[in-house]
């Protein structure tokens, strides 16, 4: 197969592991995303109140889709986007899957926190973390592109 | 859907995906072994969707909700179209990791799919 002659896209903050972690979101957002469509769309079908879980997995999802695209999209703005979606979702598991031990009648639902995500393998609670451990490290790169640019002006 | 059918596919994109990790965690960058399985399990996925689509008029109806069945298939068919234009964007080895990545995902998906076409509500 020829290589491509022209340069992919680079970013700062899509290299190595940290492309794995890129698809691990994709994945997640788009399963979250999707059982989220099909809880709700079958509590409307029911003429049934929708139940604030499934309306907190819809919210999560798309926090997870802003989270997926903030961490390819290269620039200060979109780190600071991911930042801000990694840590709602760390907040978000750790609240919802506390409530839904302490107060199941609320959250003792199939939702993507739900005992902090079992039904999702526990990724929701360690993806956050992950993604923290890599945006800080990161960090020290996006710094010194700011100083090579600086230099250069 | 059609159990041998099933065990084909898991099958297929469980070695596929342990294919593709290994070679991509050995610094293979993709190539056409790499991204023919990928699009091997993506021609099982369309063969499974048409199975979907015919099985109930010949009396095989799904035990389960058809529509969460139908999401889980629709995103399956999403993720190697998604692979592959990564993998054509980025020739790195990452990116024949992240082929594997996407099989194995798959393997999850169409065992649940299976769940839910003969075991849910049965």
């Amino acid at each position: 197969m020829p290589e491509l002659t022209a340069p992919a896209p680079r970013s700062t903050r899509s290299k190595g592991v940290g492309r794995l972690l890129v698809v691990v979101y994709g994945i997640l957002a788009l399963g979250a995303t999707g059982r989220s469509f099909v809880q709700i769309a079958h509590s409307l079908e029911d003429a049934q109140q929708v139940p604030l879980a499934f309306w907190l997995s819809a919210l999560a999802s798309v926090v997870y889709i802003v989270a997926t695209i903030a961490l390819v999209a290269p620039g200060r703005i979109w780190y600071r986007i991911a930042w801000i979606t990694i840590t709602f979702e760390l907040v978000g598991v750790l609240v919802v899957g506390t409530l839904s031990l302490t107060h199941p009648e609320l959250f003792a639902r199939p939702s993507v926190w739900s005992w902090y995500g079992n039904g999702y393998l526990f990724i929701p609670l360690f993806l956050p973390v992950l993604g923290m451990i890599w945006l800080r490290s990161r960090r020290r790169n996006l710094d010194a592109a700011d100083r090579d640019a600086s230099a250069a002006a | 859907m059609i159990e041998w059918l099933t065990i084909v596919q898991v099958a297929v994109a469980v070695a596929g995906g342990i294919l593709c990790l290994a070679l991509g965690f050995a610094g293979r960058k993709p190539n056409d072994y790499t991204l023919g399985v990928v699009a091997l399990v993506e021609v099982l996925l369309v063969a499974q969707l048409i199975s979907a689509i015919v099985s109930p008029f010949v009396g095989n109806t799904p035990s389960g909700d058809p529509l969460e069945f139908y999401t889980y298939l629709i995103s399956a068919l999403l993720l190697p179209a998604a692979g592959v234009f990564w993998a054509l964007v980025e020739r790195t080895r990452w990116s024949t990791v992240i082929l594997g990545v996407v099989c194995l995902a798959i393997a999850v998906m169409v065992y649940r799919m299976n769940v839910i076409w003969f075991v849910q509500g049965a």
